[in-house]
């Protein structure tokens, strides 16, 4: 992890007529860090998350995500980013192989990368004797971390998961949080929501979002000491129940 | 028993989506069916609640058999799918009362047993269900399931998606109307919600691994687990995967959960073939087995 901020957020702000969505959150994300956006159902981290991607225009405050900002440069941000989440992964109707092709094609690699990448993926996964069956025919885990890998095709400099692991097995579960560390590991910033709270504990340092502000931000480590917990399960239940 | 399934099985095609099942569920009992997607929970479900025929086997929820009585067990039972399911376009109040009028009975016939549940989403009651928040939802969708004072009740995934602090509110739900009698009959993808449970079936791949009470079945873990933890996980994950005696390394929160091949594990010999990995600040402690390294043992 460097010292470099590859996130910058500072009073972002987002309402919907009389409603403050997102009311002036401030914080930042290293490069290569683990970040955990946590909240409960309604707290605005959706709302968040879809300004810091450049899909939807803050209210006010500012934002710069992967060195753009999110005004005047959404389209590079897109770019430079991967999104992944547990509703939107792959075309369940396309082979594996035609998945990684279109979704290589989508983010405007050429077609010697598309060959080059799509097999460095397959063999990683261990894929190579599925690779021309639908998607459909793959258990969730596995197109869990297939849908994890095709957001990476790019080489984006922030992947942005979103409940990236709801209903997996617990295996399957710890062997993705294994791609996550190996991705931050190469410098890659991962940002991650999730209602598993122990997976909350993977992360460098997790923020929670309640009624629209972030109500705490640390290392895990610092926020069970802060809020006397023995777990991120009780800070989450102390904070979000007031 | 309240709910008895003896050899069921089911396949879609060349799937099977439950193989070989038998369990039985007493009165009164809350019991939980812990497994990820795909498991086979739902296939369970819509077996006992008469929606679907099983291949094989048979089962009995009341005392009613699922094929021939399938009549009387649908007055008799409530469910609650995974997917919402009420109607979208009718308002909070009026789709619990037609659930209570399809049944032949009435709102206020069985206003106390669903008081706790109803009493927070009342000043909605005019609300159209599909504008609910998803906390509501599922508080309007219990009601429903409810409002015929079912003797045994099918919860399908009531919780996933729902943030820690909703789940914990549900769960009090349930205890709440067990201790009124009910039957619950629960699933879950979440490996914390067994240890609510009286009893669990662990199950995966369609079959079941085991069926206990949550702490006999953190009991018959076989191994002892060791909390690992340095300044860099990745690398601490890979080096304990090369170490020659490994048995199972699993991230874990803040830790890896360690166990080792030999009975006579030393601690110590472990942090020194960390150190020379060049792993910094290690840490290993024993640490209390969890019903998620059982499942993950059986599953392995």
């Amino acid at each position: 992890m460097k010292n470099e901020n590859i996130i910058q957020v500072k009073d972002l702000t987002k309402k919907f007529g009389d409603f403050t969505a997102v009311d002036a959150i401030t914080f930042n994300v290293k490069k290569g860090e683990i970040f955990g956006f946590l909240g409960a159902n309604g707290a605005g981290k959706t709302t968040a998350m879809k300004m810091l991607i450049g899909i939807s225009k803050p209210t006010s405050g500012e934002a710069r995500v992967a060195g753009f900002d999110v005004y005047t440069h959404p389209e590079d941000i897109k770019k430079n980013i991967g999104y992944m989440s547990q509703k939107f992964a792959l075309y369940d109707d396309l082979t594996i192989k035609e998945n990684i092709t279109f979704f290589g094609g989508i983010y405007g690699l050429s077609k010697n990368k598309i060959t080059e990448k799509r097999n460095e993926l397959v063999e990683e996964l261990g894929l190579e004797k599925v690779v021309d069956e639908l998607v459909s025919s793959l258990p969730l885990g596995w197109k869990q971390k297939l849908s994890f890998s095709v957001a990476l095709l790019h080489d984006p400099k922030i992947i942005f998961l979103d409940e990236p692991t709801g209903g997996v097995d617990p295996i399957t579960r710890r062997q993705f949080w294994e791609m996550i560390y190996k991705t931050a590991h190469e410098g890659t910033t991962v940002f991650v929501t999730t209602h598993y709270m122990d997976e909350a504990e993977y992360c460098n340092r997790v923020s929670i979002m309640v009624n629209g502000k972030i109500e705490a931000l640390d290392s895990p480590k610092n926020l069970k000491k802060q809020f006397n917990a023995e777990s991120m399960n009780e800070v989450f239940l102390k904070l979000a129940r007031g | 028993m309240s709910i008895s399934l003896k050899h069921i099985s089911k396949s879609y095609g060349d799937l099977k989506a439950v193989d070989d099942i038998s369990f039985e569920v007493k009165e009164g009992e809350l019991f939980g069916l812990i497994g990820p997607d795909g498991a086979g929970k739902t296939t369970i479900f819509r077996i006992l609640t008469t929606l679907l025929l099983a291949d094989e086997g048979v089962a009995t929820v009341a005392g009613y058999d699922v094929v021939k009585n399938y009549k009387e067990i649908r007055n008799h039972v409530g469910y609650m799918p995974g997917r919402f399911s009420l109607y979208q376009d009718l308002t909070v109040e009026e789709n619990l009362r037609f659930f209570a009028t399809i049944f032949g009975t009435t709102i206020e016939e069985n206003y106390d047993l669903i008081k706790d549940i109803y009493i927070q989403i009342e000043p909605f009651k005019d609300r159209r269900a599909g504008k609910l928040s998803g906390g509501m939802k599922q508080k309007l969708a219990l009601s429903c399931a409810l409002i015929h004072k079912p003797e045994v009740l099918f919860l399908d995934e009531p919780t996933t998606g729902v943030d820690p602090v909703s789940r914990k509110e549900f769960w009090e739900m349930l205890k709440r109307l067990q201790q009124k009698g009910i039957t619950i009959l629960v699933s879950t993808p979440y490996m914390d919600e067994a240890a609510l449970c009286d009893r669990i079936a662990l199950i995966q791949d369609a079959k079941i691994l085991e069926i206990d009470t949550p702490d006999d079945i953190i009991k018959h873990y076989p191994k002892k687990i060791y909390d690992v933890r340095s300044d860099d996980m990745y690398e601490l994950i890979l080096a304990l995967n090369k170490y020659e005696y490994h048995y199972s390394v699993y991230p874990f929160g803040e830790f890896v959960h360690y166990t080792d091949k030999r009975n006579d594990f030393n601690p110590k010999e472990l942090k020194d073939y960390l150190e020379n990995k060049g792993q910094k600040n290690i840490y290993v402690e024993p640490t209390k087995v969890t019903i998620e390294d059982t499942f993950m043992e059986l599953a392995k």
